[in-house]
């Protein structure tokens, strides 16, 4: 029976790119819905940027299939930079022309009559939020405001589809928030499709209706955040141990009643567990039986990192949310 | 999703609008405007074009003016500044090109926002080169204008004046294409600001300072295969002796030739840089 579910504003599959024998992206598979937010998290070099670049036209698949807005990469790549915003990495301006020049000439490649563009730029500099900064020339802005013109210069032409490669790495609190707040307008009111990649576990979580995580190249996991983080157990005790310990605290909780689950990573000794405060006190005695010194035992709901030391192994940076 | 920590802005994107293509014609004159507007702005990179040329024009004609005119080689009469004019102007346009700003819009990531619209991706080179075009022929015409000043005769009256400019400013633009085949290969400021020693073959390897028939040996040779050359000696037919079709042909002959290598350099440069691999 034919489904009558929109297709996706996002798909790909066995998607690849290589650097001569290095798999940058070996084999992502991927359904975004149109209307979604989806977190695309993984650690510096797992792939992410490859896959954005891909999805975005300015880098040529080497293996796999990926079409977005409905249409191939490959093939219709000018039918998807129509449909397409994005923010780069990198903020991606020109220091010598103003903040209005950058976007009248976005608007311009776009096909925008001067009123619709005037009109854009008119809106957009709510977003920028820059005053009279905006007649003045890019090389004197702070980061910050880079990084909002150049999300700005994403949406002049309301993109279908927007993409979002790490938008608030480097930016301070305040700047972080707006572009948060910017993302969920963007998508409860204009239905706007964002992929957000992110090496921020609070930006995933706080954002995204659904997160893949991307390790190596490959899509490890996938769902909503609250699946995710259920699929790691309910509750967590983690042991902070003395250095060269862990191991040893890992063998000794093992056996513990409740501990459905053990990982280490450096001197964190991780349980899952049914029920956090029942399994504490029979976790602190296994581990003074063992003669493990503990610095800490903590119990907490899992987070996204989690998630990601459970299927990978190794644990995000926290420096970040 | 977890509960938002930051509220949603109370404002409207208005009407929607609605992305196109701009078209071939429409794509050119915003490359081309954006690089005019911007050569503007970068006075640093073409200041020193035009005082360069000037002042080894003044200090040859200083020098050399009265020794060559009094010389038993040369035709009564013969005006060495009208000689040395041309040399002056082909060294003030050549090799001036926005190719030093192609590489910082590599670096800066912002080629790649332009590659992300649907800009038709010849007009990024042409649109600079339009620019390169338009600076070209400023700077050719204060060179003309100081040649006129220092009483030189120009032969073939205003029109004479109007193709000499023309001359230098098409010589220039055909020389473009190098300088930004460079840039987009390497992506190298170093390798960018290098590219003046291409130059160096093409500018002194010719009649610059003495006429063919003065020279012997290699050099002769070496003159002759030049191709600027025959870029002189058609400016020199225009300021000195009168609309000679045959010496202008050369010239612009010269001229196409240089321009097709240059350009298919650049183009399958260009080519290269977004091909996506």
């Amino acid at each position: 029976m034919p489904s009558d579910a929109p297709p996706p504003a996002i798909h790909a599959q066995a998607l690849a790119r290589s650097f001569g024998d290095k798999a940058a992206v070996a084999g992502v598979d991927l359904a975004v819905a149109a209307g979604e937010i989806y977190g695309f998290l993984g650690p510096n070099g797992a792939g992410k940027s490859t896959t954005v670049r891909m999805l975005t036209t300015l880098l040529a698949p080497t293996g796999g299939t990926a079409t977005v807005a409905g249409f191939d990469v490959r093939s219709h790549p000018e039918a998807v930079r129509l449909r397409i915003g994005v923010a780069l990495q990198e903020a991606a301006l020109d220091p010598k022309q103003t903040g209005r020049e950058l976007l009248d000439l976005q608007g311009r490649l776009y096909g925008l009559p001067s009123a619709h563009r005037r009109r854009r730029v008119a809106e957009l500099l709510e977003l920028v939020d820059i005053g009279d900064a905006i007649d003045q020339r890019i090389g004197t802005y702070s980061g910050g405001m880079k990084r909002r013109l150049d999300l700005a210069a994403a949406l002049v032409h309301q993109p279908e589809v927007l993409f979002l490669d790490e938008p608030t790495t480097g930016l301070d609190p305040t700047s972080r928030a707006a572009v948060w707040a910017e993302v969920r307008y963007l998508n409860q009111e204009l239905g706007m499709t964002i992929f957000l990649t992110t090496q921020y576990l609070e930006e995933a979580d706080a954002l995204a209706h659904r997160v893949g995580i991307i390790s190596h190249g490959r899509l490890v996991a996938e769902g909503t955040p609250g699946e995710l983080k259920r699929s790691v157990g309910s509750d967590l005790v983690i042991a902070t141990v003395a250095a060269g310990s862990a191991e040893a605290a890992a063998r000794a909780v093992q056996a513990v009643e409740g501990v459905s689950r053990v990982e280490v990573s450096d001197d964190e000794v991780v349980m899952a567990v049914d029920h956090g405060a029942r399994a504490v006190s029979p976790v602190a005695v296994a581990l003074a039986d063992a003669g493990v010194a503990v610095e800490g035992l903590t119990l907490r709901t899992p987070t996204l990192d989690d998630v990601f030391l459970h299927i990978t192994g190794g644990r995000l940076k926290e420096d970040a949310a | 999703m977890t509960t938002a920590s930051t509220p949603v802005p109370a404002r409207a994107h208005g009407e929607r609008v609605h992305a196109r293509s701009a078209g071939f014609w429409a794509d050119w004159r915003t490359v081309a405007l954006r690089a005019l507007r911007l050569t503007w702005r970068d006075p640093e990179a073409f200041g020193p074009a035009l005082a360069i040329p000037l002042f080894f024009f003044v200090v040859n004609v200083g020098a050399l003016q009265a020794f060559v005119e009094s010389g038993s080689r040369f035709p009564p009469g013969f005006d060495y500044k009208a000689f040395q004019l041309p040399v002056a102007v082909v060294f003030a346009v050549t090799g001036i090109s926005r190719a030093q700003a192609l590489v910082t819009d590599i670096q800066d990531g912002y080629l790649d926002r332009l590659l992300l619209t649907p800009v038709r991706r010849g007009t990024l080179l042409l649109g600079l080169m339009t620019a390169d075009f338009v600076l070209i022929l400023a700077l050719a015409t204060p060179v003309m204008l100081l040649g006129l000043a220092l009483g030189i005769h120009v032969a073939t009256g205003v029109g004479g004046v109007l193709m000499f400019i023309a001359m230098a400013g098409f010589w220039g633009l055909g020389f473009t294409g190098f300088p930004y085949a460079i840039a987009l290969r390497t992506g190298n400021p170093s390798a960018v600001n290098n590219s003046f020693l291409l130059f160096f073959p093409f500018a002194f390897l010719t009649t610059a300072y003495l006429p063919a028939e003065a020279m012997t040996g290699w050099l002769a040779t070496a003159v002759k295969f030049n191709p600027t050359t025959y870029l002189l000696e058609g400016m020199r037919a225009v300021l000195q002796t009168g609309w000679e079709w045959g010496e202008i042909g050369k010239a612009f002959a010269a001229i196409g030739g240089i321009a097709l290598v240059s350009f298919t350099l650049a183009f399958r440069a260009l080519a290269g840089r977004v091909r996506r691999n």
